[in-house]
């Protein structure tokens, strides 16, 4: 089969359109991000999650450990009940506690966990006993104008 | 009095039966396309010449403007989100705007104007100048002939160069946010990551354009094939190309877009 010029154009064009393609995948998108191969799930239940969203970051001392998978509502305890799926090679404790932190001010919300000192490391399904909800903003500027209501009638 | 109000309902119910019926027409030309691609995809030299002319001779002008529009893009970003003290999310404003609207649109409007408009001349030329009917005459069929390639090179080019044009604008608001101004190199981009989904935002990118492509390339063929055959006719299906294309273009987007982000996440 012979070659022209034209053929040459449209393989590089096509080459670079594809290229293209995956500079988008793997530099501007997840794809190439830390994708999490052998994996443990547990859950845990929070009262409230405030914007936590499935796919959020799970943090141990600031390391991505793991992700949020699934996010329920518990009709029983009506609590929210909040799978996080673990990479393998991160043992935890099973009285690691849990809580939801924002990065920032402002910034996306996630799952901070931390090891406590039992020998016993969590498995496949287990659930974390010790959680702690996320700060919602608008309750906390609730308690301290109460607080400061109080402060003032006591001066009084 | 009462004649003149009849002859103007006669003209708007004409103009209407016109379009419908150019609808119709239409539709069973793009039928006829994909019906007769076999040949054009047993000679892919065909397909190949008509990339070059549409795909490749588009590049300059999509991946200047791609760099440009990223470039603003990462000016006028910085300016709004600076005030919110979030610059780092700089990276995501400029890649999400790009991937998900600009980039599949941009590319879409100006491939409509680059390449829409040269394809239905030269088919509008072909069919004045008689070289459709003299086609036919030696039994060979224009549409699996001359429409057919064209076709696909065209739903085959859309995807790619918006695929550039979206690189290259995430280039250029790179440039002007990390390199000009400054923003956190480290911050731009793992943010970026962290909020490009590659299901949610790049392959929809992705289809759309391919739906623009689709869109643009048979208004363009149908434009030109349908043009009356004097040098009127074929300046006046190329200004209808354009605009056609243009407004398909957007409400195609309107419409995919309402189907494929609803308002989550």
């Amino acid at each position: 089969m012979e070659r022209t010029t034209i053929d040459l154009w449209v393989g590089l064009f096509v080459m670079m359109g594809l290229g293209a393609l995956l500079v988008l995948a793997f530099k501007v998108g997840n794809l190439g991000g830390v994708d999490i191969g052998e994996s443990y799930a547990v859950t845990a239940n929070f009262s409230n999650i405030g914007g936590l969203k499935a796919r959020a970051p799970v943090k141990s001392a600031g390391v991505v450990v793991g992700r949020v998978t699934d996010i329920r509502y518990d009709i029983e305890n009506h609590e929210a009940t909040v799978t996080l799926k673990l990479d393998k090679q991160y043992p935890f404790s099973r009285d690691t506690s849990a809580s939801i932190m924002t990065s920032g001010l402002l910034g996306e919300q996630y799952v901070a966990i931390e090891s406590g000192g039992d020998e016993v490391v969590l498995k496949e399904g287990d659930k974390l006993k010790i959680t702690q909800s996320a700060v919602v903003l608008e309750s906390l500027i609730g308690q301290f104008l109460y607080n400061k209501a109080a402060d003032g009638g006591e001066k009084k | 009095m009462h004649s003149r109000i009849v002859k103007a309902v006669r003209r708007v119910g004409a103009r209407v039966i016109n379009a419908v019926w150019r609808f119709g027409v239409a539709s069973r030309f793009l039928f006829l396309t994909l019906a007769y691609s076999g040949t054009s995809f047993s000679r892919l030299r065909l397909i190949t010449r008509e990339i070059f002319s549409t795909g490749v001779l588009s590049l300059i002008i999509i991946l200047v403007s791609g760099l440009f529009v990223g470039m603003v893009l990462g000016m006028q970003g910085y300016d709004t989100l600076q005030r919110y003290g979030a610059a780092e999310s700089l990276g995501v404003m400029v890649a999400l705007s790009l991937v998900r609207e600009l980039g599949p649109v941009v590319a879409a409007l100006l491939f409509a104007s680059r390449a829409g408009s040269a394809i239905t001349a030269e088919i509008g030329l072909m069919k004045a100048t008689e070289q459709l009917a003299a086609m036919e005459m030696m039994a060979v069929n224009p549409i699996a002939r001359v429409v057919a390639p064209r076709f696909w090179a065209g739903v085959i080019s859309m995807p790619l160069l918006a695929a550039m044009f979206s690189a290259m604008g995430v280039f250029g608001g790179y440039l002007v946010g990390v390199k000009l101004i400054g923003v956190d190199e480290g911050a731009f981009w793992s943010q970026m990551q962290n909020a490009v989904d590659f299901h949610q935002d790049i392959v929809n990118g992705v289809i759309k354009s391919f739906v623009f492509g689709i869109a643009v390339t048979a208004i363009a063929l149908f434009e030109g094939y349908d043009a009356p055959p004097t040098a009127e006719g074929v300046s006046g299906a190329t200004t209808r190309t354009v605009v056609t294309s243009s407004l398909a273009i957007l409400a195609l987007d309107f419409v995919l877009t309402a189907f494929m982000f609803r308002g989550e996440g």
